[in-house]
C-alpha cells in the first residue's frame, strides 16, 4: 500500500519484486471481494505504522518504580500490560530481565517475530539475515557491534522466538536515576534497550 | 514416563496431546529434516536442552501452514541450551545460553 512500483520519492522506477506482487494481488483480490476494504488497509497500516517503542518504554519505566507490576510483568507479561491499560491483541509476553549476573538480548532466526505491539515496527537490521544468522552464534561480537561491551562476568541468554511467545527485555535501571518522574525513566529506555542490543543511557538526560 | 508439568505461562483450551515435559527436564531436539514449514529452527536440530518453561498448548504450525486446524495442539516450551554445545567453536563464557520455543512433537526424553 505504499508507493512500491511507482516512481519513489527520487523519482525512480522499481519493478516489483515478487512479493511484491503477492501483496498487491492478494489484497486487490480481498477488496475485489469485498472481504477487506481498502479504507481498512489503510487504516491498519497507519496504526502500525504510528506504532512506536513509546509503549514500551513506559511498562520498563513501570516495572523499575513498582516492585509489585514487575513480579507481574514477569510472572505474565500479556496480563500485567492489560493491567497496565495497554490493549496488546495476540501478544503473549515473555519479559526477560536483565540484572547484574545476566543480559538478555532478542532475535528471530526464523523471520521477524517482534513484539509490536508494544515496540512497534521492527528496524530493518533485526530483520536481515546478518543479525538473524550472527546474533545466535556470535553475540558478543555483535553487542560490540553496537557498541555494547559485556562485562566477562555477565552471562549472556539469546533468546530465539520461533513459535507463539514475543520477549521484551527488562533493562537494568541504571544508577543516578533516583528520584525521576516515570515518565523521565521512560525517556532513556529506547527501542534498542527492549531488543537487548544497547542499555539505558543517562548521559544525555540530567 | 508422564509427568507432571508446571502451570503453563499461557493456558489456552485448544484440544491437546498430553503434556510430557516440566520444567528442568533435560530433553533433545529431534534431528530430522521434513519438508514444509517448520519453526524449529535447523541449527537446533540434534542437540539436548533443559525445559526453561512451559508455555501452554498451541495449535501445530506445520499443519496451520497447510490451511488445516493444527489439533489437537501440542504443548509449546522454552527450552535453553548451552552455546558451547550449540557451536563448538563458541567464543563467549561457558555459561552463555540460548532459548528457543519448541514444540513437544520436535523433543525427545533424555535419560539423565
Amino acid at each position: 500500500m505504499s508507493e512500491r512500483g511507482k516512481p519513489n520519492e527520487l523519482g525512480e522506477y522499481r519493478p516489483l519484486s515478487y512479493f511484491q506482487l503477492m501483496e498487491v494481488s492478494l489484497r486487490e483480490l480481498l477488496v475485489e471481494k469485498g472481504i477487506v476494504s481498502d479504507a481498512e488497509v489503510q487504516a491498519t497500516l497507519e496504526d502500525m505504522r504510528a506504532r512506536g517503542p513509546d509503549a514500551g518504554a513506559r511498562v520498563v519505566a513501570r516495572a523499575w518504580v513498582d516492585a509489585d507490576f514487575k513480579a507481574r510483568l514477569l510472572e505474565n507479561g500479556t496480563r500485567a500490560c492489560e493491567a497496565f491499560g495497554l490493549d496488546v491483541p495476540a501478544l503473549r509476553l515473555v519479559v526477560v530481565e536483565n540484572t547484574p549476573q545476566v543480559h538478555n538480548v532478542i532475535v528471530c532466526t526464523l523471520c521477524s517475530c517482534y513484539p509490536r505491539m508494544l515496540l512497534g515496527l521492527p528496524p530493518d537490521w533485526y530483520k536481515s539475515r546478518h543479525y538473524r544468522s550472527r546474533v545466535v552464534r556470535e553475540p558478543r561480537t555483535v553487542l560490540q557491534e553496537f557498541g555494547l561491551r559485556l562485562p566477562e562476568a555477565v552471562q549472556l541468554r539469546v533468546h530465539d522466538s520461533t513459535a507463539d511467545m514475543r520477549y521484551l527485555v527488562l533493562p537494568m535501571r541504571p544508577a543516578g536515576t533516583a528520584g525521576w518522574s516515570e515518565a523521565q525513566l521512560a525517556s532513556i529506555v529506547t527501542r534498542d534497550c527492549m531488543i537487548g542490543v544497547a542499555v539505558p543511557d543517562t548521559s544525555g538526560s540530567e | 514416563m508422564p509427568q507432571v508439568a508446571a502451570r503453563p505461562q499461557y493456558p489456552t483450551d485448544h484440544p491437546s496431546v498430553p503434556v510430557r515435559f516440566a520444567a528442568g527436564d533435560r530433553v533433545r531436539v529431534r534431528k530430522t529434516f521434513p519438508l514444509g514449514h517448520i519453526r524449529t529452527p535447523f541449527y537446533i536440530r540434534g542437540h539436548s536442552g533443559v525445559i526453561e518453561r512451559y508455555c501452554g498448548n498451541f495449535p501445530v504450525p506445520e499443519e496451520l501452514a497447510q490451511m488445516r486446524s493444527g489439533l489437537p495442539a501440542q504443548p509449546l516450551y522454552r527450552v535453553r541450551f548451552l552455546q558451547r554445545e550449540v557451536w563448538p567453536d563458541y567464543a563467549g563464557r561457558a555459561d552463555d545460553v540460548i532459548e528457543i520455543e519448541i514444540f513437544q512433537h520436535w523433543l525427545e526424553a533424555v535419560k539423565t
